[in-house]
């Protein structure tokens, strides 16, 4: 599904991204820990097309990232970063429709006003449909933007910091979707997580990041422990079984 | 009202300023002239000389410019911009006076065309410099444009002054229909044809004003569109300015007033921006020609003074900040 083989990214002298590699095949939530400026983003923009890659080489579906078209990629991997329409007085709806640009090129057909349909129930979004999305809260509009790219229907989603700007509630509810998009539409699921408990809380597998390399990767008991987060974090930490949730807690 | 009601009562309200458009102004010519029959030769030169092309003049110049404005809102996603507050007007008007420096002579599509390319490297120039900045969203990206355009113009400034073109730089960055006669306006249908290819491609510019991440994720070739949008904002404001000279705040406030009632997605709103700007400068047009007749006020000059207005009236009322 995604090959990300030895993927380097160099700002000026430095690599942010250090020879970075990560296989994922199965559908589940992957997330990908590590302090700032660990690299976290840049190696999701990569995978993603987003940003260009300096070193190494990144694959979805066995398709070079690099080389295939835009409009291919798009119909078997999705991406959504931080900061989005900037300029979008659209309508929750138009928003979602235009997830289906990759298949419809602009003309939607039935079938792909089912899928809008679908995407719109799956975030609870109904009411909303015909609001803008500059008249929204921003855990709403978040929610709108993942509808679009749960809407584009593709087997791979990566989302890069979903839980920035929203309260605990929103931040749950959230990460409560994404475990349901990996569990009942079988997509494999990357997210940039700040939080180790929400990744430890909802996901199938932790990769931790550090000065742009991945020093862990593994299941959650394997790498929310003790040493790997003091490790990665460089933070002294108590990590504890509280009702049978791998918990991370920092030390006064 | 379904959209498709509004935009019939909107091309009817055009209509109804197309006929008037036709009977005023300083000849003499009436509707009960033309319904009594009385129309002579003379008459029907008026009308089809002057009266006609003139009117037409200001629906082309006022679509074409309020939907040039709209592309370049989308393209940098930012709403304060239109194609005579970041360099591209100016660097058309530049081209004029550079291209007529060097061939006096050349036919007006020609000039027309040079100028399209000057008008491109000058937005070009602009697009570099927000991204260069960093700038995305606020009052500094106008900003940046109003201070590129301002050296753009004193560039045309000076090589008019020294060329003796000040005249003719003044008829090119000054909008005005009065000069307007059949064979001297038709360039500005290309404006039309260029709405026509705008809205063809409404989707891409709608994603574009997503921004590249979101465009890049749904398969869009983001450059191309930006390319292709900066090409027809470019050619629009060349057009307008080789022909009536340009008209400020068209583009500006059009596309806000539609925007902020009817939403972002072009398709849905582009034929309404050419709608309204095609209205929007035909009635300030006839405003001037009525204002004091039998003498004329520019259409530039109204049009500075309602633009102005309305726009502090949307400032004042402060839209959500999406910058």
């Amino acid at each position: 599904m995604i090959e990300a083989a030895a993927l380097t990214k160099f700002y000026g002298e430095t690599r942010v991204v250090d020879r970075a590699s990560l296989t994922l095949t199965t559908p589940g939530v992957t997330a990908i820990i590590g302090p700032n400026g660990a690299g976290k983003s840049t190696l999701l923009s990569m995978i993603a097309r987003l940003l260009p890659i300096d070193e190494g080489r990144a694959f979805v579906d066995g398709l070079d990232v690099t080389r295939t078209k835009g409009a291919d990629l798009a119909r078997r991997i999705s991406v959504l970063r931080q900061e989005n329409g900037l300029l979008a007085r659209l309508t929750v709806r138009d928003l979602i429709g235009f997830g289906r640009f990759p298949h419809s090129r602009g003309r939607l057909t039935a079938a792909d006003h089912a899928k809008i349909d679908e995407a719109l129930a799956f975030l609870e979004l109904g009411p909303l449909a015909g609001r803008y999305l500059d008249e929204l809260s921003g855990g709403q509009r978040q929610r709108a933007f993942v509808a679009m790219v749960l809407a584009q229907d593709t087997r791979a989603i990566l989302l890069d910091e979903p839980l920035n700007n929203l309260d605990i509630r929103h931040a749950v509810s959230m990460m409560r979707l994404v475990r349901r998009a990996a569990d009942e539409l079988g997509k494999v699921v990357v997210v940039v997580l700040h939080d180790i408990n929400f990744a430890s809380a909802f996901a199938d597998r932790v990769v931790a990041m550090r000065d742009g390399r991945i020093v862990a990767d593994g299941p959650v008991e394997a790498v929310v422990t003790e040493a790997v987060i003091e490790a990665v974090f460089g933070l002294p930490v108590m990590v504890r079984e509280i009702e049978g949730q791998r918990s991370c807690l920092f030390r006064r | 009202m379904s959209d498709r009601r509004l935009l019939s009562l909107g091309l009817l309200g055009l209509a109804v300023l197309f006929v008037a458009g036709l009977f005023v102004g300083a000849g003499k010519l009436s509707l009960a002239q033309v319904a009594g029959g009385g129309i002579d030769a003379e008459t029907l030169r008026l009308l089809f000389v002057s009266r006609i092309p003139r009117t037409a003049a200001a629906l082309l110049a006022g679509a074409s410019l309020a939907v040039a404005g709209l592309l370049m809102q989308m393209l940098s996603s930012n709403r304060f911009v239109e194609p005579s507050t970041v360099g591209t007007s100016e660097a058309a008007g530049l081209g004029m006076v550079v291209v007529t420096m060097l061939f006096p002579g050349a036919p007006v599509f020609a000039k027309m065309l040079v100028a399209s390319g000057f008008a491109l490297a000058g937005t070009c120039v602009f697009v570099a410099l927000i991204r260069r900045l960093r700038l995305k969203s606020g009052l500094l990206v106008p900003l940046v444009g109003l201070i590129l355009a301002g050296i753009i113009q004193a560039m045309a400034h000076f090589l008019a002054y020294r060329a003796d073109l000040l005249q003719s730089l003044g008829a090119w960055s000054s909008g005005d229909f009065s000069m307007v006669l059949r064979g001297r306006y038709e360039l500005l249908w290309i404006g039309l044809v260029l709405c026509a290819l705008a809205l063809l491609a409404a989707d891409r510019f709608t994603l574009a004003g997503l921004g590249r991440d979101v465009s890049v994720n749904l398969g869009l070739a983001y450059e191309k569109v930006v390319a292709l949008g900066l090409v027809i904002v470019s050619l629009i404001a060349a057009v307008t300015v080789a022909t009536i000279g340009t008209i400020p705040f068209v583009g500006l406030v059009v596309p806000n007033l539609v925007t902020t009632a009817m939403g972002d997605n072009g398709r849905r709103v582009i034929p309404f921006v050419a709608i309204a700007g095609a209205g929007l400068v035909l009635g300030c047009d006839l405003l001037g020609r009525s204002l004091r007749s039998p003498y004329e006020i520019p259409v530039g000059v109204i049009m500075g003074v309602a633009g102005a207005a309305i726009f502090l009236a949307l400032i004042a009322r402060g839209r959500p900040a999406h910058g």
